[in-house]
């Protein structure tokens, strides 16, 4: 309990000190201005909830292979944190849009694609909402979680392989591309934070998982005697 | 500073989205450990 209060407490910290260095100690951009510290955040949430959905997808895979429901538990919890923070990306991206592009969304493979890869695992939650045999539930949901997870290098390469009204990429972008020192390092950070919000939400997630296991065997234990 | 109303509503509902899903996952917890306890007390009983 002290360990998980001390973890959270550390996580906290982080995500402050992120968004202090994000209005703070980042410069201001030249074209966009101040709208701009939008992204230590957007952007941030974004490679956050993409790194969720590949646990997820790595926990679906472990599940298939060996049907072990610890897998299970953690590609539940790993779709619904990664939601959030996918939820967050498409909540804060039209936000910065609205005043540099005059729209708030526009249908480009960027946008679509992240649109449709937060679809894709709310259909994963709803899929095992429908399903009540536990071991049937978690199998067919681990084929669906390793099918969805296709969209995420599609969310990745779209603006790289696509022309979109979305930016091109700043990190991992090829020649021209990049961030000025300070705003890099400022971004890693704000990276660095949201991870380890995702790895205590993860967590928390997981424990509520374990929880209701423990509180169906007490339950199969009551109706039985 | 331009925009500072889009800037705070931008980090106030990411936050917000955090918060909330922490909560609910708290909120899920803590009523599963309380029917854990209800369970085991009437069968203590």
């Amino acid at each position: 309990m002290a360990k998980r209060a001390i973890w959270g407490a550390l996580v906290v910290l982080l995500v402050i000190a992120a968004a202090y260095a994000s209005f703070f100690v980042a410069p201001t951009e030249n074209s966009m201005g101040e709208i701009q510290r939008i992204f230590y955040l957007h952007a941030a949430s974004g490679w956050a909830g993409m790194t969720a959905f590949f646990v997820c997808f790595v926990a679906n895979i472990f599940y298939v292979l060996g049907r072990k429901q610890k897998w299970d538990w953690i590609g539940v919890s790993a779709a619904e944190v990664g939601l959030a923070f996918t939820t967050v990306l498409l909540i804060t991206g039209p936000i910065w849009a609205h005043p540099v592009w005059g729209i708030w969304w526009t249908w480009d493979a960027r946008l679509t694609s992240t649109f449709i890869l937060w679809m894709l695992y709310i259909a994963y939650l709803l899929l095992r909402g429908m399903l009540e045999e536990p071991d049937r539930r978690a199998l067919l949901s681990a084929v669906f979680g390793i099918f969805a997870f296709i969209d995420v290098p599609l969310v990745f390469g779209a603006i790289r392989w696509w022309r979109t009204q979305h930016p091109q990429p700043v990190i991992m972008g090829g020649p021209g591309s990049g961030l000025e020192p300070t705003m890099r390092k400022v971004f890693f950070f704000s990276v660095l934070a949201m991870h380890a919000l995702m790895v205590l939400l993860l967590s928390e997630r997981y424990r509520l998982e374990k929880t209701r296991d423990e509180f169906l065997e007490v339950q199969r234990e009551a109706e039985a005697g | 500073m331009k925009n500072l109303d889009s800037i705070f509503a931008a980090y106030a509902l990411g936050w917000g989205v955090f918060f909330v899903f922490y909560l609910s996952v708290a909120r899920r917890t803590s009523a599963l450990r309380g029917e854990i306890e209800r369970l085991k007390n009437s069968r203590g009983k």
